[in-house]
């Protein structure tokens, strides 16, 4: 009897329609917000409305390749105390770096539409989009060391450690515009600091970032259930497999 | 355990030794790089010399890479994994004696490039201590970074991909900061050398650190 729930059922639950419905209409606010009542900037001009978009994507790139780094430490912790051997850990990793890589690449795709309105070019040898794009290729090899074929706890433990080394390189992007000096501008909102912009402005950029959150966070939960089922289909091709060579044993005898 | 670690360089250094491929084969190519680099800028000696600390960490990474996973293929085409997982070498030593194997052999071959970038460059050394602790930190991150990567790919069939998509983003800090030190040692750029050379000591120690920590997890089999 298969595992793997009818095609109505694959990854959606209750919770997960809520969440997908709310981050629709979340999309939905945050576009209007975004192009109709947030004002244009004094220089920027309308170019500014991009940054509702590519601030927040960077933030959750980062968020999710921290989600990816922990899960990936407690895959190699609690992997042989696990009954099913820290996989859980290691599908949420793999589905968090997912979502990351692509939050990750829309920040480059709208950094460099921004950056030809306000810089007059799309690519700058700036350290933060420099380091943005090897930290967008640094998990994208990551991406593909886990498609690689091999031992499914094998292949997560490479990958785990593949992950932590890349967070490594985390924190370097995130500040490498306060160890270079460089044209890219400092961060517009963070903690302990008086934000740099106000008004409908600074709402729409916060707003933003928690639609954006929401977003990813749907996202992730469905490629985890995605993950999971392609696993039990892997599990149970291979048993049918062996079911399949059992019984042409059993006939040739 | 520092027995443990001369002894798996030891025996890489044999093989290598044995083979000559880095002499051989890997310096000679790295080599023929610059003389390409050359042909890419015009023969132009005032940018040659101006990015020829670049130039010099580009040509190491391409020829490590290949270093890297050779040191690897020879381990993984006779099933030498299960030698080692039998073994009573721990994974910490074999870990710090595949990466000193490997920094032996980075070294000979910026032995050769190092010459060949001042001759053919026409660059002058102004910081001959900058230069060598540079090259000195540079080389320990690349081989420690390189030996986590290369494990990871050792093995599968497209680690021959595999292995630069992992490894040359890693290594980008690396490449960045040893040019920008060497051009400082070349008296081209008057930035803080020592600096860049400091981060390339961090990136090491960090990556020594996981490596240490982690290789035991990427032996073990399923």
């Amino acid at each position: 009897m298969s595992q793997i729930p009818d095609s109505k059922h694959m990854t959606a639950t209750l919770g997960t329609r809520i969440l997908g419905s709310v981050a629709v209409a979340a999309v939905l606010l945050m576009t209007l917000l975004g192009l109709v009542v947030s004002p244009e900037d004094l220089v920027q001009g309308h170019a500014v409305r991009m940054l509702y978009l590519h601030v927040p994507s960077i933030w959750i790139a980062y968020a999710a390749f921290v989600l990816t780094a922990a899960s990936s430490v407690l895959f190699l912790i609690r992997s042989r105390s696990r009954a099913d051997g820290g996989r859980h850990h290691d599908r949420l990793a793999g589905s968090a770096a997912e979502v990351g890589v692509l939050f990750a690449g829309i920040t480059l795709v709208t950094g460099m539409l921004w950056g030809r309105v306000t810089w007059g070019t799309y690519w700058q040898w700036d350290a933060r989009l420099t380091t943005t794009v090897l930290l967008f290729v640094t998990y994208l090899g990551y991406l593909a060391l886990r498609r690689l074929p091999a031992d499914p706890i094998v292949r997560g433990r490479r990958s785990a450690v593949m992950a932590l080394i890349s967070f490594v390189n985390v924190p370097i992007v995130h500040f490498s515009v306060d160890w270079w000096r460089t044209l890219h501008q400092k961060a517009s909102l963070s903690v302990g600091r008086r934000p740099e912009i106000t008004g409908e402005m600074y709402w729409t950029l916060l707003y933003s970032t928690l639609t954006v959150t929401v977003v990813a966070s749907w996202l992730i939960v469905h490629r985890y259930r995605v993950i999971r089922l392609e696993e039990l289909r892997d599990e149970e091709a291979l048993n049918a497999l062996i079911a399949s060579r059992l019984r042409e044993d059993d006939v040739g005898n | 355990m520092l027995h443990e670690v001369l002894l798996v360089a030891r025996k890489d250094l044999r093989v290598e030794w044995r083979s000559k491929v880095t002499i051989g084969q890997v310096a000679p190519l790295a080599l023929l790089v610059l003389v390409v680099f050359a042909f890419a800028f015009d023969a132009n000696a005032r940018l040659l010399g101006l990015g020829a600390g670049g130039l010099f960490w580009v040509a190491v990474l391409f020829g490590g890479t290949l270093l890297i996973q050779r040191a690897f293929d020879l381990e993984t085409d006779d099933g030498n994994f299960d030698a080692f997982r039998m073994s009573t070498i721990g994974a910490p030593s074999l870990f710090l004696g595949k990466s000193l194997g490997v920094f032996i052999q980075v070294v000979l071959l910026e032995l050769v490039l190092g010459p060949g970038v001042v001759l053919l460059y026409d660059v002058r050394i102004d910081d001959w201590f900058l230069l060598l602790a540079a090259a000195l930190a540079g080389t320990v991150a690349f081989s420690v970074c390189g030996v986590l990567w290369g494990v990871m790919a050792a093995g599968v069939r497209v680690r021959a991909t595999l292995l630069p998509l992992l490894l040359i983003p890693v290594l980008a800090p690396v490449l960045l900061a040893g040019s920008r030190a060497f051009e400082t040692a070349f008296g081209v750029r008057a930035e803080a050398g020592w600096t860049w050379a400091s981060v390339m000591f961090v990136i090491a120690a960090v990556h020594t650190a996981i490596g240490v920590g982690t290789f035991g997890f990427l032996l073990e089999e399923g």
